[in-house]
């Protein structure tokens, strides 16, 4: 018997899981693929925004203004990186900083940290590559970039070390009322609890069906990407936002957490939340537009180019509330941008439901609220490496050559309560293969590791979903 | 801090060479250091044969090429360590590596930069559809199926006509795979025409040049990919699309010098060749460090790499002995003239000693040209060849005496005769 189960392993559920685990409760978390963190949450802008864009009142705007103020602290705690590079809103005409006022005034009002209007002067010293014809530009200095993976993964670690219960290749297909509380359907056995937090990401809609609940559906919106070397020369050091207008918010140039430049997204409604297929036109487009903001860029320094989708609610606002029709049943729908931003503050608001909702507060005794991230060889200095080394000689092991990453790092991502068991798995929490090859120099060697730590045949080693296993046979020995 | 009178970054051919070379000039201060688990570089997963035709006037198979050099490095007791990689080279010709055993700070009188090259992989072309599993660069096919003895797929098709996917193609039906076609943009194949021989046409492996992935299907992995014939802006030109299903699409698109040491270190790169800027002693630019391989320019044929490398090679151990080929004398930039897209070395010597090898490939392919080799505009050498492709790096030797005096530019130029 479950107090609570949690279905969905993106950012909103591992953090929700993680919220919940100071409670002296049975909590366990559902995720239908392979590992967390295979949808939404992995491919997204990954800024964790200042919240001026936000209509007022509305409760991504609270969401977005109070989630920003926690990452600073919620880094620390949790070992992820967050930068806290500041934003820059792009204006290109007078007519243009008409509206970067506006924003500047519901920035206000949303009561947003660290707001400025600037002129181009202070722009070009802030951000030199951006281009001449920039009028002025609304700075933010709240704003910052995530490591979205490693924060969705710190979360479920640190919730698992405090007692929370991971189940992966565990969808949920039916939710059914009865006098214990729901039971909940799987295909991999059911489970009886008396909370259920539908966090499904692009299937919270269907999820909410389950319990009768037709409050909202997500019109999935897709977003194109095109990923930059790690190059001197292209990097940039803050976000730059364009001037929303008519046709959309533009398309963004950012700093990634490793420090990369990243083009996009573009903002296409699509007709099912599976297509993250990527197309020449949409990335022609980002390329045009990005060069607004920034000249120099040049696509061909890409090392890859990828799509996610967003789970635009056809409300226009999130949709986190407790069931009418299913007792104990939260929704947390139609999570769209920004959601990663939102998730430490939509795990406490769905604290709060709970505990509405009857939840007693008894509190977990061991609960620890810090968690300690996996050392990053390529980070330490001389003596620290040394140090490492000698301490465990697997981090002296260079793997991936691009990132230098050690087997070390790849062990520990495996080993990890809610460690990695596919190839994408181990490059999202280490980078082996997030750099300029791309994996093809340590692919082959991460299949061998993972095989040897998983004790599974390299045949059985899959890329990231269920069907994408990479090696068909073994040759004659 | 350890210290060596010459260290080579990279245990490759081109490393092992420059070693060998240095040794027998009267260096016995040496360190090879490589990252990989033994010694040969990229030759150890190239099982098939045709290497060493002008080294060793046979066709040996790239482990037995690479054997030779091994040996030779064995016998004569160069020292050399392995699952070590260089992370750091520094103004000062020190060097930090890192391997299980701990950081290692080594300072060296002279360096020899031998780090081979790299992959382009999917992310330089983009294509349409998912980003599904299947889709392999083809040396890591290579090695997953030479070296750790797996087999990626059944129904296979390559995209780009370099060496390596022709190889691959060739390799993968022989070990039973269907390979459907081979598609390239270009309106010739970046293979050697060998290559496409033996790989291709004796397996009957069809060729789409002037064709483009329009669309990879499959999202987990990979179910097919759609191909169809661009213009010569390499747009698809509607009408032409052709289906073809496969669990495996090898990328074969070309390789990129591995130079993240090198430009850290703040050596001066070439833009065209992406390697760095070297004089005709091998030299970079930074004074005492030397550079000949892949990580230098892509070759195609491993015999000139050991070639360059025995120039590398030589000029480190001088250099150590404290005669700089370079010092003191003037420098003539080299030129990529008409239908040549680059020339190495970027300078040559006046004056130098060993002359100057100057390798160089041609823009687009040439049927009959007469290659020119010119000071100022004064022709020192003509080369009539019956065909010029991009495919083929061209070598012309420059002796001491045609370099004794320069006083102007070298440029290499390429006429088409006949026309
Ligand atoms: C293009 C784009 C750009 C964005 N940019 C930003 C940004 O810059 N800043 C920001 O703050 N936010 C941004 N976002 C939004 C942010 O990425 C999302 O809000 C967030 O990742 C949503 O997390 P989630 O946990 O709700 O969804 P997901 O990460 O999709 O997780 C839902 C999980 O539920 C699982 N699941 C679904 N159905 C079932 C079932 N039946 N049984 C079991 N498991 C199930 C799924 O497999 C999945 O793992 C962006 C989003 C997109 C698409
Ligand atoms: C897949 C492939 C197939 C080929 N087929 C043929 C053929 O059929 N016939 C032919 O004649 N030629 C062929 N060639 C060309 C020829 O073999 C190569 O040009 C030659 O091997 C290049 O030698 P190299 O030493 O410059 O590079 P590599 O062989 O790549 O060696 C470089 C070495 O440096 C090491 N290294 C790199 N960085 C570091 C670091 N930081 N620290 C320590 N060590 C480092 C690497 O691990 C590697 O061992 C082929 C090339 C390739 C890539």
């Amino acid at each position: 018997m479950y107090d609570i189960i949690i279905v969905g392993g993106g950012v909103i559920g591992c953090s929700i899981a993680r919220t919940l685990s100071k409670y002296d409760k049975k909590i366990g978390l559902i995720e239908k693929n392979y590992e967390i963190c295979q949808e939404t949450t992995k491919a997204n802008s990954a800024i964790v925004h200042g919240g001026y864009d936000c209509k007022p009142g509305s409760l991504k705007a609270k969401m977005n203004v109070k989630g920003n103020s926690m990452f600073p602290e919620l880094s620390k705690d949790l070992d992820f990186t967050f930068n806290k590079i500041g934003s820059l809103v792009l204006a290109f005409s007078e007519d243009e900083m008409k509206t970067v006022e506006e924003l500047y005034n519901r920035g206000i009002e949303n009561k947003v940290q660290g707001l400025e209007i600037i002129d181009a002067k202070r722009v070009k010293e802030i951000e030199p590559k951006v281009s001449d014809q920039v009028v002025g530009a609304l700075y933010c200095a709240s704003a910052g970039v995530v490591d979205p993976f490693n924060l969705t993964y710190a979360m479920m670690e640190n919730a698992m070390d405090n007692g929370v219960e991971l189940f992966t290749e565990t969808e949920l297909i039916g939710l059914e009322k009865n006098h214990d509380g729901i039971l909940v359907k799987t295909n991999n056995g059911d489970f009886q609890t008396k909370y259920v937090i539908n966090a499904a990401g692009l299937y919270s809609d269907k999820i909410a069906n389950m319990g009768g609940d037709y409050d909202f559906n997500i019109i999935p919106t897709k977003g194109v990407y095109r990923l930059f070397d790690k190059k001197k020369s292209d990097t940039i050091n803050t976000v730059l936002f364009q001037t929303p207008t008519e046709r959309g918010k533009g398309v963004l140039v950012t700093a990634t957490y490793d420090g990369n430049t990243m083009i996009g997204p573009t903002s296409d409604k699509i007709g099912t939340v599976e297509d993250t297929t990527t197309e020449s036109e949409s990335l022609a487009i980002i390329d045009k537009l990005g060069k607004l903001s920034v000249p120099d860029l040049n696509p061909k320094n890409t090392i890859r180019v990828f799509t996610g989708v967003r789970a635009k609610p056809n409300t226009g606002d999130f949709m986190i509330y407790a069931s009418k029709n299913m007792e104990g049943l939260v929704h947390c729908g139609g999570i769209e941008s920004p959601g990663l931003v939102s998730a430490p503050a939509i795990a406490e608001y769905v604290e709060e439901i709970l505990i509405e909702n009857g939840m007693d507060t008894k509190k977990n005794p061991n609960y620890n609220p810090k968690r300690k991230g996996i050392v990053r060889i390529s980070e330490l200095s001389t003596e620290e490496k040394s140090e490492k080394i000698k301490e465990n000689p697997a981090y002296g092991k260079i793997i991936c050559r691009c990132e230098t990453v050690s087997e070390g790092e790849i062990i520990e991502a495996i080993r990890r309560n809610a460690g990695a068991k596919t190839v994408d798995g181990v490059k999202r929490r280490v980078r082996a293969g997030m750099g300029r090859c791309q994996g093809g120099f340590c692919g082959p060697r991460v299949i061998e590791i993972l095989a040897r730590e998983l004790n599974i045949d390299p045949t059985e080693v899959r890329k990231d979903l269920s069907g994408s296993k990479i090696v068909e046979r073994h040759l004659k020995k | 801090m350890l210290n060596y009178d010459l260290v080579v970054i990279g245990g490759g051919p081109a490393g092992l060479a420059a070693a060998v070379e240095a040794k027998k000039n009267g260096i016995d201060s040496i360190l090879i250091i490589e990252r990989d688990r033994e010694l040969g570089g990229i030759l150890n997963q190239c099982i098939h044969s045709g290497f060493g035709l002008h080294e060793f006037k046979e066709e040996l198979a790239g482990p037995e090429y690479a054997q030779r050099f091994i040996d030779q490095v064995n016998e004569l007791g160069i020292e050399y360590i392995l699952n070590t990689m260089v992370i750091e080279l520094n103004k000062d010709k020190e060097i930090i590596a890192l391997s299980e055993d701990g950081l290692i700070n080594i300072g060296a009188k002279s360096i020899v930069l031998a780090m081979g090259c790299r992959e382009r992989t999917a992310g330089a072309v983009a294509m349409n559809g998912y980003r599904p599993a299947g889709v392999y660069t083809a040396g890591m096919a290579q090695r997953m199926m030479n070296m750790e003895g797996l087999m990626v797929g059944k129904e296979v098709v390559i995209y780009g006509s370099g060496d390596i996917g022709l190889i691959m193609a060739r390799r993968m039906t022989l070990e039973g795979a269907k390979v459907k076609c081979v598609v390239e943009i270009s309106p010739q194949s970046s293979g050697l025409n060998r290559n496409i021989a033996q790989c291709l046409n004796d397996y009957d492996i069809p060729l789409y040049l002037s064709h483009n992935i329009n669309k990879v299907h499959g999202k987990e992995k990979i179910e097919g990919v759609t191909i169809c014939k661009v213009d010569e802006k390499w747009q698809p030109i509607k009408g032409t699309e052709q289906y073809f299903s496969c669990d495996t699409l090898l990328l074969s698109i070309g390789l990129i010098p591995e130079n993240e040491l090198t430009v850290n270190a703040g050596i001066e790169i070439g833009e065209v060749t992406n390697g760095p800027k070297v004089k005709s002693n091998m030299e970079t630019s930074m004074e005492g460090v030397f550079s000949c391989g892949n990580v230098l320019h892509v070759h195609d044929i491993v015999d000139f790499v050991t070639k360059e490398s025995r120039v590398a090679g030589k000029n480190a151990a001088d250099y150590i002995k404290g005669i700089n080929d370079s010092d003191g004398k003037k420098l003539f930039e080299t030129e990529a003239g008409n239908g040549v897209s680059y020339v190495i070395p970027n300078y040559v010597v006046s004056g130098g000693k060993d002359g100057a090898n100057l390798y160089f490939r041609s823009r687009k392919p040439y049927k009959k040209v007469e290659v020119k080799v010119l000071i100022g505009d004064k022709v020192i050498k003509t080369k009539k060849m019956p065909a010029m492709i991009p495919s083929e790096m061209v070598n012309i030797p420059l002796s001491p005496e045609e370099i004794a005096n320069l006083n102007d530019k070298i440029k290499v130029e390429v006429k088409e005769i006949g026309k």
